[in-house]
This record gives C-alpha cells, structure tokens and sequence, in this order.
C-alpha cells in the first residue's frame, strides 16, 4: 500500500522490541466476539490510476455550474476564484497543519486568521469576529444561543425571509436548550409585522439581508424596535459579496452579524466545506459569550510581536459543559481561502467585483421580466431576486434543464407546499451576455 | 536613517511591533523572513484582480447604497503572494515531520485526493441543482455511506454533520428524540468518564443534559463498579471514546452498553480515535447506538490549520428513525437525496446545517478509502497500533508510561521522570521544536498529571521513530541531568520565542485596528 512506510521487516523488528509474538497480541483487550476474522466485506485496494477512473466517472454524472448558463444560488454562489487562492491553500504549510496549538511554530496560522478576523469585523461593520464557524447556518444558530446567553432571555423572532434552512438549523440547535424560536410566516414582500412580535422576552430578532428571495432590509426600523425591548438584532447574510455594495449590518445598528464566507474564496462544492463568519459589537459580555476560536495578538520572550488562540477559557476544552458552544474543529482553511481572495480584491475590487454581481442581477431581472407573464416580486435586490411565473417554478426549473440551463431554485423546494409560482434566480460576475439572453430565450419557450 | 542614543537605527526597534527580529534592519534572518500584516502593507486602491469595467447603471438597492469606506486593503498579486508564502514558511505540517499530536491522527494527506475534491463534476455543483443534474454527487454521498455503515455494521449515517463536535451534538440529539419518543421526560443524565474530550459534555448540555463524571480505574480505563453505582432510571446514556483518549481499549465494551441498555439509556461511542480499529472491529458489534466518525482524521482529508472537518454520524436501528435531513437513500432506481422532514421516514429530529455536509471532504475520504480497500484500511489501523506501541517499548524506560502495558493507536506518559527536574510538560514539548518536531498532546487526557500523548499514526517509517525516540530520549536524560534552562528558554529555534499567552487573554487584541484610532482608545 502506497502511504504505508513500514516493510514486512520493520513489522517483525518492531514486534520483537514491543515483545510480542504478532499483530493480534496488540488487540488482546478486543472481545473475542467483536475481532473479525478476515476483512469486511468492501473491495479491496485498487492504484492511483484505478481510483481516479472511478471518482471520474462518478463526477462525469453531474454537470458542473461552469458548463452551462447557471442562475442556481439561495444560500451558494458562482463566483470567479483566482488561481493564486487555490494555489496558497494547497501549501503544505497550511494544507497539512493541525489548530495552532504551538503558537511558536503556527504564526502562519494565527497571523491569517488574525487579518481573518480583521477583514471580517470590518466587511460587516462591526467590532470583532471569531475565526470561523462551519457554515452561515451553524454560524446563525450559534448567534441565537449567545443572544439568549448575553441577554439571559429565552425567545427569539426569526423573519419569515430568512434562508429556511438556517432556520431549520437554528430551530434544531435550540430545540434541547430551552430557547423558543418562532420564525414568521414565509413572506417575500418585506419584514410585516416582524417588529410587533419583539417583547420584553425576547432575546433577539434575526433578519437577514439580503434575504432569501433577494429582497434587502433596512435594519434600523427592527434595531429601534428591538433595542427599546432590551433585545438583541442578529443580521445575517448568505452573500459576503454584497457587503461591498450594500450598507454594512454594523453600520445599521445590528448587535451580531453572522453569514455565509463562501461567495469569497470558496467554490459551491456541493454545499461544504463553506466558512461561517461571525462577527459582533466589542462588549466585554457578547465577546465572552462568543462561540468558536479566537486568535489575539501578543509578544514573544523577546518582545516581537505574534499571535496566539486566546479568550479560550470560553472554550469546550478548557470549560468543558460550560463552553459557550461545543465547537471545535472550524473551517480554518475555507477561512485562509477567503482572507487570500478578500487581499487580492481589496476595498477596490470588492467594490468593483459588488456592483458587477449587482448590474448583471439587474440586467436579466430586465430580460426575464419582458418575458410574458413574468413579474418581478423584489423592487431592491442585489444578485439574486424572485420571478412570479404563470406556471409552476418547480416544473419550470426542470423544464429549463432540457434547454441545459440551470435557472434558479423554486421557492417550493425551500417551502414545501408553499409559494410555488416563485422562483428564486441568482446573477454574478461570471454569467456573460451569452448566457442572459440564453436564459430568457429559454424561459420564454418552456412558459 | 534615523539613529538612537546608541548609535543604532531606531529602525530596528520598530521591527519588533510588526513581528520581525531587533538586531538585522530587515526584520528577517535569512529565510525566516519578517512579514507584517495586510493592513501594514496593502492599499485601500492597490488590487490582485483584473475586473470588467462596471457600466455605473443606477442601483436598485432601496436606498441601502454603502457609502463610507470599509477599509480593506488590497495587494497586487505577486505582493499578496509572497505575503502568504512568507507567512505559510512559520507554520509546522504534516509535510515536513512527525506531527505526533495524540487523538488527531496527523497522518499523510495523500495528494490524489485533493485532485479528486478539485474535479468540476464535485467542485463546481451547487447543493441547490436539480437532483438530476447532480446523480454523481448523490451516489458518491451513497458509496461513501455505503463504507462507512460496512466499516461500523450499522444501518444508518447521517452525512451531514461538519465536524466531529457536530457529530456528536447529531448523535445526542438523536438520543434525545428518542428518549422523548418514549416519552422519557426524567432521563436528562448523560454520563461521562473523566478521560473524555471537552466536546463531550459541552455537546451533552447542548441536548439539555446534565453530566455526571465517571473516574477511571487504575488500569486507564472506566472502573466498572463506579459506573454501575451510577446506573439509574434518570440515565439518558452514555459517551464513551473508544479506544479511549489514554489509548487503551476499553475492554469491557461490551459489558458497558449491556449495563447501559439494561438501564434503559442509549450509548453514544465517539469516534475520534476509530483510526486504531477500522478494518479489524466494527463498533456496530460492541453495542453502540451512535457514532461519529472524524473524516478529517481517520479517512484522512486534511485539517487546513483547524478545518474544516467533516462528522458523519452512524446510528443503530434503534436511533435511525431520528437522524436528519437531509439523507441519502438506497433505491431501487439508485441513490436518492431526501431533503424535507416530510419526505423522511421516522422522526428526523431536525436539520443540522443548510446543505448536504463537507462534500468536499466525502470525496476526498471515499477517494481514501479506494485507494486502501479493505485490506489497505486494515493494514493502516495495525500499523498505526504497532507503531504507537512501538515508541512505548522504546521510550518506557526513560520516561513514565502513565498505565502498564500496551498500547492502541497511542502512547500516553505522565510527567514522574520529569519530578524534580523543574522541566514541566510544557517545557519539555517546547524543547522538542527546537529539535525539530511538533509537541504531542500536552495536558491532555486531564486524568493524567502532566499528560503527554503521542499519536506517531501509521504513515511514519520506522527509522522516523528511531529518531524520534532518540530524541525524546536525550531530551530526557537533558532533563534529568539538570539542564533546566534550555528546556525554559525553549524553543529558540523556531519563528518566534515563547509567545505570552497569559497577556493575550488579559488584553485581548482580537483585531487589527489603524494607528490613529487605537492611539485615540
């Protein structure tokens, strides 16, 4: 076996130092009814040629995002990674090191994720961010839970735009801890009647924006609103993009910001690994509530400056059953992949790069929208906005794939039984003319 | 240049606040070369990429338009290049040496298995295609499942979780929805040996239980007699780490889940350390009603500097009803993705993150797996239990094995050859960097004063583990002949001196914020 070093040799050498007759002698505390005889039941090794013939085929099947007219977003989207991300990830150096628990020989580490944390704070408009989470919903239930510990009030208000799966996720994170979540009815014309249901109960009202249907929210209405009943507002985004056109959470008043990393630096990789980010006001109780790792800045014995993990008494490690969250492996690389792409774009190309995403969003909601019976339902957006269709989204969709594009998400597969002449569409920098009109001309042929 | 009262460039000072060394005008030393952060080099108008230019249209932002500054620097691309590579230059790796840090199975992170990851057809799809467009995908999630039930003798595994602490909260919930399913509303308590990884009890009062500790006996692993004392009719269950974090087995398995079952609980196994037993135990035959299985570290896929990982969790018939959506199942036409509760069989007890998991860590471990094949996977838990057990017979004689006998995956020593030499654990991991390696696990297990866990895996050759413990045996013998200040001096070999971590935690610094405004705070 190829990444095995030991020789039959060193195998016999090394048995007679332990003082062992055989293998088996190591597997002695192993109940005889639970060692197995031979092997299980799975194929045997197969060469480096033969494995990549099989994983080829198996992904020969799908048809990737870059091959076709693709439109697919509601929580992932198609973005243009530079080479340089992709190169810098797969260095040995950070590809193949474990946390950095030795901060001595994990400067690497902990120096990015220190400007990690910095780009972050600063994209949201916030104070501080932790070093990653899993994903955007893991990232909006772990808010949730320390809203409810900063504010020790047990309700939260979930909008009725915000990305039903990170509902889903956050309902299931608070489901044994005693936190009532109540999200609002699935609504895609604005918050309602969102702020009326915040009372002196409530530990936080979650929105996000840009939300599921692409629609963008003002939060200082909900702020004011939240802040006069002592409640918390966690804004949450699935598009980082959109923070280099849009005002920030922070600038609107938000207390937590969380969101989905991976429009920046991250491919769409079937749904993971992704980065969760999360970032919050500098208040001495929200940072020592937050989850996750936190990297911090100090000096050596010499005085030179470095970086360590810090603030880890919050941690499961150190707290044990008193952690503020039980996370521990995050999404260290995804967080590396973002803070790379995030350098090479710059204020500059973030901004550029933004208003790209947003004018091709608004130059197919144009085309689509002339299509016969084809309404636009989100007066503001940024790349991503929803049709009412005369017919079905769901069908559509498919029907759309036999014209081999890929147009959008039916609102029905986000809300079962529910909005289901709704389609949700997503435009970036990568869709060309080309595939604008593409799109249109094949909508107009399947309505 | 500027000089001081010294007669030396003032320069050389500054060089300290932005990492680098006093006493070169760089900062750097040869190749150890001084970087400072983004936001000290970049330019809010420098950028690394070429974009269109955008036409300028009026936005339809409802007024929402970001007007103010971000302040993100940028660095054009060979800048941003040698930034990271410079930076990349001060970590440790698995590439460059033994990374011996038990119950994390540093092992080689084979390079075909990135390629796969990278293949359009699973890097570049959506989780939100149209299942049509993505049969691939879902049959790789199937094959992958497929194994892992095969390699565990379980019926059921949940994909989705991200990482191994996600498994478990996965695992626990289920047992909750299980227990509430029988309408169990006393079962809150969740017992936990000593030995066990912080994750555990922080993920059992995720699942509104409380915990209650059981010690070890003197052999290492869970006293029996404590645990029966414990047994009752408020009993959720049990997790239990098998091989346990001392990196021993834990020998009456099987007497442990019949107790816990008799008593009406269900027993969670975490599977951090399933890498000891793949291919020759399936933890399905010890009794186990849940189990999460480490992608990232027995099936290989790389930690990344802390991730991401990937925790897919196996469950009995018993507890399969519950696992959640979304889930991939067998059908007579091939593989299926269910992504509602209501398309689910059973209770799912809910939703554990917005898409289908860390696909690509599944491609990468099934690609693992492949190239292993049964009896690969086999020969690489042996050799990871021979190789641990190999350091243990060379090194227990000058250091302190923390239990008689022999190993699984891992060594754990205690720190009695190091009493009275005023070398501690730490002081003595930090002496290994200046030899060359990355320090065990320190301090952990917490039932072992002075812990220090070494997990070589079964990637390393044997002269690496001859020198190794040579190493570790000089460095003993350094200890115990008096040579205390090199130990507390250490490292000094390595791209910074000890860091203060005690200053860290009092004055957090958590961001980097512009000159001005921080002389301002």
């Amino acid at each position: 076996m190829r990444y095995l070093p030991l020789t039959p040799q060193d195998r016999a050498d090394m048995l007679a130092k332990i003082g062992v007759k055989s293998i088996d002698d190591l597997f002695t505390d192993v109940p005889q009814a639970a060692r197995l005889g031979g092997t299980v039941d799975l194929p045997k090794h197969m060469t480096e040629l033969e494995v990549e013939r099989h994983v080829s085929k198996l992904a020969s099947k799908n048809t990737p995002a870059s091959s076709v007219p693709f439109f697919v977003g509601a929580g992932a989207y198609k973005h243009h990674v530079p080479s340089t991300v992709d190169h810098l990830i797969q260095r040995s150096e950070f590809l193949t090191a474990y946390t950095p628990y030795q901060p001595e020989i994990s400067q690497g580490t902990l120096q990015t994720l220190f400007e990690f944390q910095t780009q972050v704070a600063l994209l949201t408009g916030m104070d501080v961010a932790n070093a990653s989470m899993y994903d955007g919903s893991t990232a909006c239930g772990e808010a949730v839970v320390m809203a409810s510990r900063v504010t020790k009030r047990r309700k939260a208000v979930l909008a009725g735009s915000l990305h039903p799966h990170y509902a889903d996720t956050t309902k299931t994170l608070c489901k044994y801890l005693d936190i009532d979540v109540v999200s609002e009815p699935a609504r895609h014309d604005g918050l309602g009647k969102l702020t009326d249901h915040i009372t002196e109960e409530t530990a936080c009202v979650v929105v996000q924006t840009p939300d599921v249907f692409g629609r963008l929210h003002d939060l200082e209405p909900v702020v004011k609103a939240a802040h006069d009943k002592g409640a918390l507002v966690i804004a949450v985004f699935t598009e980082p993009v959109s923070l280099g056109l849009v005002k920030s959470p922070g600038e609107m008043g938000a207390d937590i910001c969380v969101g989905e990393g991976q429009g920046i630096g991250v491919g769409l990789n079937f749904g993971g690994p992704y980065v969760g980010l999360f970032a919050c006001k500098n208040d001495r109780n929200f940072i020592r509530n937050l989850p996750g790792r936190l990297a911090g800045e100090t000096v050596d014995a010499d005085g030179r400056r470095g970086f360590v993990l810090t603030l880890s008494t919050r941690e499961q490690h150190i707290r044990r059953e008193k952690a503020t969250s039980n996370i521990c492996t995050n999404s260290g690389l995804c967080a590396l992949a973002f803070t790379i792409h995030m350098t090479l774009l710059g204020e500059k190309g973030l901004r550029q790069l933004a208003r790209l995403n947003h004018e091709t969003a608004c130059d197919l909601a144009d085309r689509l929208t002339s299509v016969p019976g084809v309404e636009l339902l989100t007066d503001s957006f940024f790349n991503e906005f929803s049709l009412k269709l005369p017919k079905p989204a769901a069908g559509v969709v498919d029907a759309l794939v036999e014209k081999g594009v890929l147009g959008g998400v039916p609102a029905s597969r986000l809300f079962p039984g529910a909005l289901e002449d709704v389609l949700i569409v997503a435009a970036t920098e990568t869709n060309t003319e080309a595939d604008l009109s593409a799109f249109a001309a094949a909508l107009k042929e399947v309505l | 240049m500027a000089l001081n009262s010294q007669g030396r460039p003032t320069r050389m000072a500054e060089n300290l606040s932005t990492g680098g060394y006093a006493d070169t005008f760089s900062g750097s030393r040869g190749l150890d070369q001084s970087e400072p952060l983004i936001f000290e080099r970049g330019r809010s108008d420098n950028t690394g990429v070429d974009l269109p230019k955008p036409k300028g249209t009026k936005t339809r932002l409802g007024g929402l338009d970001r007007t103010a500054d971000i302040g993100l620097p940028g660095l054009a691309e060979p800048e941003a290049m040698r930034h990271y590579v410079r930076l990349s230059r001060k970590n440790y790796a698995i590439d460059l040496g033994l990374y011996p840090l038990g119950s994390c199975t540093m092992k080689h992170n084979p390079r075909l298995n990135e390629k796969m990851a990278r293949l359009p057809g699973l890097a570049d799809i959506h989780p939100m295609q149209p299942q049509q467009t993505v049969e691939g995908a879902i049959e790789l999630m199937g094959e992958l499942a497929h194994w892992l039930m095969t390699l565990t003798n379980t019926p059921c595994v949940a994909l989705s979780p991200k990482a191994g602490a996600h498994g478990e909260l996965c695992g626990m919930m289920a047992i909750r929805a299980a227990l509430d399913a029988r309408g169990e509303t006393k079962r809150r308590r969740v017992l936990v040996p000593e030995s066990a990884h912080g994750t555990n009890p922080a993920t059992a009062v995720q699942c509104g239980f409380t915990t209650d500790e059981i010690p070890a006996d003197a052999t290492g692993r869970v006293d029996l007699e404590a645990l029966k004392a414990k047994l009752g009719d408020d009993v959720a269950g049990i997790m239990l780490t098998n091989p346990n974090t001392c990196g021993l087995f834990e020998r009456d398995i099987k007497t442990i889940a019949d107790l816990i079952h008799d008593c009406g609980g269900y027993f969670y196994c975490d599977g951090a350390n399933f890498n000891a037993i793949v291919g020759r135990v399936r933890p399905g035959d010890l009794g186990i009603d849940a189990m999460h299985i480490n992608l990232h570290k027995t099936f290989s896929t790389p930690h990344g500097g802390g991730g991401p990982g990937s925790g897919p969790t196996v469950f009995s018939e018993a507890l399969a009803p519950f696992a959640p959506v979304p889930r991939v199942e067998q059908t007579k036409d091939g593989w299926r993705l269910i992504e509602q509760e209501a398309d689910a069989d059973g209770e799912p007890f809910g939703r554990m993150t917005a898409f289908h998991g860390q696909m690509g860590m599944f491609s990468r471990a099934l690609t693992y797996m492949l190239s292993h094949g049964s009896d690969g996977l086999k020969q690489a838990s042996e050799d990871a239990v021979l190789n641990a057990n190999y350091i243990l017979a060379r090194l227990k004689h000058v250091m302190t094995p923390a239990f008689d006998g022999t190993c699984m995956h891992e060594a754990l020593f205690d720190d009695r050859f190091l009493k009275d030499t005023g070398v501690t654990t730490l002081d003595f991991a930090k002496a290994m960097i200046d030899e060359g390696y990355h320090p065990m696990t320190m301090y952990f297990p917490l039932v072992v004063h002075g812990a220090m866990l070494i997990e070589p895996t079964e990637t390393e050759s044997k002269s690496g583990l001859d020198r190794f413990c040579d190493v570790l045996e000089a460095l003993s013998e350094a200890a115990k002949a008096g040579d205390t200040d090199r130990f507390r001096a250490a490292p000094v070999h390595a791209p910074t001196k000890r860091l203060d971590e005690t200053q860290a935690a009092r004055n957090p610094v958590l961001r980097w914020t512009p000159p001005v405004v921080a002389a301002a705070e």
